[in-house]
C-alpha cells in the first residue's frame, strides 16, 4: 500500500494558506507584550529585596538576643578585635598617609593665589578627619574584613561547621556573628583614629617640604576652625561603617548555599553592598548631623 | 526513643519526605539505607532541630524538637552526638580542641576533667596522642574519627551518622563500622546510620530501614532485609542501576534523572 496515507500520523506537507488574508483593520496585528514581564521582573526584584531586608531583620534580632549569652561571644571578643583593628592597621594606615600628602597638594594647587597657604592646614585637617579618613578605611576595610567575613562563614557553612556547632549545643550566632560584629564596632574608630593620625602628620611633612608653607601655618590653619566635633564626627561614622560591613559580611556568609560558588557570590555581594552602605551612611550621617540652618 | 512521625519536608519544589515514619527504639542501632537524594540526612537533620518539619514531627522521649524553644534544644543536643559526613571539623582549632569543643562550656566539667574525656574519646578511636595536630594534617579516615571522637566525648545518650563511611576504602570503612559497634557497647547509646553502604549497613544495623520516594519502604532486621522479595529493596541492596535512578527522580532539580517506573 504505497502512497497510501497513514492514519494518526501528521502529515509533513504545509498545511494550505488561507484564502483571504484578514483585514488589517479588522484584525489588527497582535502587538508585543513587554509590560506584563517588564512589571513581573519589577515585582519580582521587589519582592526578593524585601524579603532579604526581613531576613537582615530577623537576623538582627537573633543577634540582639544572642548578646546575653556572653560565655560563649566573650571569649571570642579579644580575637576578633585583634584580626578585625590590628590586623587591619598597616592598610589603613597607608592610604591615609598618602592620602595626607596628595590633599595638601591639591589643597596647595587649589589655593595658590587665592587664599592664604595656611588654609591647607585647614583642608587637610578637616577633609582627613570628617571625610576620607573614615570613608577610604572604611571601604578599604569593605573588602579585606567584610569579604574575609564571608568567606570564611560561607565555608564554614557549606562544609556543616556551622551545622556541627549547632550538634554541639551553642549558638552560632552568639558564637560567629556577635564577636564579629561587636570587634567590627568598637575596632573600626580605633583602626581611623590612628588613619587619621597619620594622614596628619603626612599632610604636614607634605606641606613643609613640598610646599612654601611653615610649620607654624599649617598649624595655624588645622586650628583654624578646629572644634572636637570634628573628630567625633569621624569617628562615629566609623563606628557605623564597622556595624554594617561585619553585619553584612556575617549575614551574607552564614546565608550562603551551594559549595564554592556560592561562597565566591557571598564575598561579592559582602565587598559590594559594604562599600554601597558606607557611601549611604555617609550621606545619612552628613544629613543628620552636618545639615546647618 | 527516637520517632519520626508522619514527616514531610520539601525545599522549594523539590519534596525531599512525604510521610516518613520510623520508631527508633532505646538501645537500638538503626541503618537507614537508600539512594543519594533521597532524604536520609534531610531526616536525621530533624532529629537535633537543624531543619524544621513542614509537616510531621519527631518526637526525642516523648519532646517534639521543633517545638522546644532555645534553651530546651540545646539540652536535648547536648544529649545528642551527631557525626557528619565530612566530620566537619573546625579547621582552625586542633584536633584536642575540636574533640573538647562540646565540653569547654560545661560548668560541672573542670579543665582536667575535660582533658581527661578528650583523651578517653580519642582513644577510644584509637588516636591517642593526636590532641596538638591540626585537622588539614589529617587523612580522610582520621578526621571521621576525630568527628566521631567529638560526638563520643560529651557522652550522648543517641548518637546519629551521616554517611560516616563514604568516601572511605574497605578498610578504613570496616573499622568505622568497628569503631560504631565499640561506641555502642562503650556508651549504650542509641544510634541512627544513615548510609548506603549495605556492607556497613549489615555489620552495624539492628534493624535496617529503606527510604524510597520520601517515606519507608521496609523495615526489619538484616536477614529481613537481605531476603526481602520488594523489588525496590532488592534492586537497591543488590546495586541494580535502574531501581537507583528512579528513586532520586521525584521532580525539583534531578526531574531530568527520571526513567521510568519501577518493575511491578
Amino acid at each position: 500500500m504505497r502512497g497510501a496515507p497513514v492514519i494518526g500520523r501528521p502529515s509533513l506537507r504545509p498545511a494550505p494558506r488561507a484564502a483571504q488574508p484578514r483585514h488589517h483593520i479588522l484584525y489588527p496585528p497582535r502587538r508585543r507584550r513587554y509590560v506584563l514581564p517588564v512589571l513581573a521582573f519589577i515585582g519580582r526584584r521587589t519582592a526578593a529585596f524585601l524579603g532579604a531586608f526581613g531576613r537582615l531583620g530577623l537576623f538582627l534580632a537573633d543577634a540582639v538576643r544572642a548578646l546575653g549569652d556572653v560565655r560563649t561571644w566573650g571569649r571570642m571578643l579579644g580575637q576578633q578585635m585583634r584580626r578585625i583593628g590590628v590586623d587591619s592597621l598597616p592598610i589603613a594606615l597607608f592610604i591615609a598617609a598618602f592620602t595626607g600628602i596628595v590633599l595638601a597638594l591639591l589643597a596647595s594647587y587649589t589655593f595658590t593665589g587665592a587664599v592664604p597657604g595656611y588654609l591647607v592646614g585647614t583642608l587637610v585637617g578637616k577633609t582627613l578627619m570628617m571625610e576620607l579618613g573614615p570613608v577610604l578605611t572604611a571601604l578599604a576595610l569593605a573588602g579585606r574584613v567584610g569579604a574575609t567575613m564571608a568567606a570564611e562563614l560561607g565555608t564554614m557553612r557549606v562544609t556543616e561547621q556551622v551545622d556541627a556547632l549547632e550538634t554541639l549545643a551553642y549558638n552560632p550566632i552568639a558564637y560567629l556573628v556577635v564577636p564579629r560584629v561587636l570587634a567590627g564596632t568598637i575596632m573600626f574608630p580605633v583602626v581611623v583614629a590612628f588613619a587619621m593620625a597619620t594622614g596628619l602628620v603626612t599632610g604636614w611633612l607634605a606641606a613643609i617640604s613640598l610646599l612654601p608653607i611653615s610649620s607654624a601655618e599649617f598649624m595655624r590653619g588645622l586650628r583654624l576652625f578646629y572644634g572636637p566635633f570634628d573628630w567625633q564626627y569621624g569617628l562615629i561614622k566609623s563606628s557605623s561603617f564597622g556595624f554594617a560591613i561585619t553585619t553584612i559580611g556575617c549575614f551574607l556568609g552564614l546565608g550562603v548555599r551551594g559549595g564554592a560558588e556560592g561562597v565566591g557570590n557571598a564575598t561579592m555581594r559582602t565587598v559590594v553592598y559594604s562599600a554601597a552602605a558606607v557611601l549611604v551612611l555617609d550621606a545619612y550621617w552628613a544629613v543628620t548631623l552636618l545639615r546647618t540652618g | 526513643m527516637i520517632a519520626f512521625a508522619d514527616l514531610h519536608k520539601a525545599f522549594g519544589p523539590k519534596r525531599v519526605l512525604e510521610g516518613f515514619t520510623l520508631e527508633v527504639r532505646d538501645g537500638e542501632t538503626m541503618v537507614v539505607i537508600g539512594g543519594s537524594g533521597s532524604g536520609k540526612s534531610v531526616a536525621i537533620k530533624h532529629v537535633v532541630g537543624l531543619l524544621e518539619p513542614d509537616a510531621g514531627h519527631v518526637a526525642v522521649d516523648g519532646q517534639v524538637v521543633h517545638e522546644l524553644d532555645r534553651p530546651a534544644l540545646t539540652a536535648l543536643r547536648a544529649r545528642i552526638g551527631f557525626v557528619f559526613q565530612f566530620a566537619a571539623l573546625f579547621d582552625s582549632l586542633t584536633v584536642g580542641e575540636n574533640v573538647a569543643f562540646g565540653l569547654r562550656r560545661r560548668r560541672d566539667l573542670a579543665a582536667s576533667d575535660v582533658d581527661d574525656r578528650v583523651a578517653h574519646a580519642l582513644a577510644l578511636v584509637d588516636l591517642a596522642g593526636t590532641e596538638q595536630r591540626m585537622p588539614a594534617e589529617l587523612s580522610g579516615g582520621m578526621r571521621k574519627r576525630v568527628g566521631l571522637a567529638r560526638a563520643i566525648a560529651i557522652q550522648p545518650t543517641y548518637m546519629l551518622y551521616d554517611e560516616p563511611t563514604t568516601g572511605l576504602d574497605p578498610v578504613t570503612s570496616a573499622v568505622i563500622d568497628e569503631l560504631m559497634v565499640r561506641t555502642r557497647e562503650a556508651l549504650g547509646v542509641t544510634s541512627i546510620v544513615i548510609t548506603h553502604d549495605m556492607r556497613s549497613a549489615y555489620r552495624v544495623g539492628d534493624r535496617i530501614a529503606m527510604l524510597y520516594r520520601g517515606r519507608i519502604r521496609q523495615v526489619g532486621t538484616a536477614e529481613e532485609i537481605r531476603a526481602s522479595e520488594d523489588p525496590v529493596v532488592r534492586g537497591f541492596i543488590e546495586g541494580r542501576p535502574d531501581e537507583r535512578i528512579f528513586d532520586t527522580g521525584r521532580g525539583g532539580a534531578d526531574a531530568e534523572l527520571t526513567v521510568g517506573e519501577p518493575a511491578p
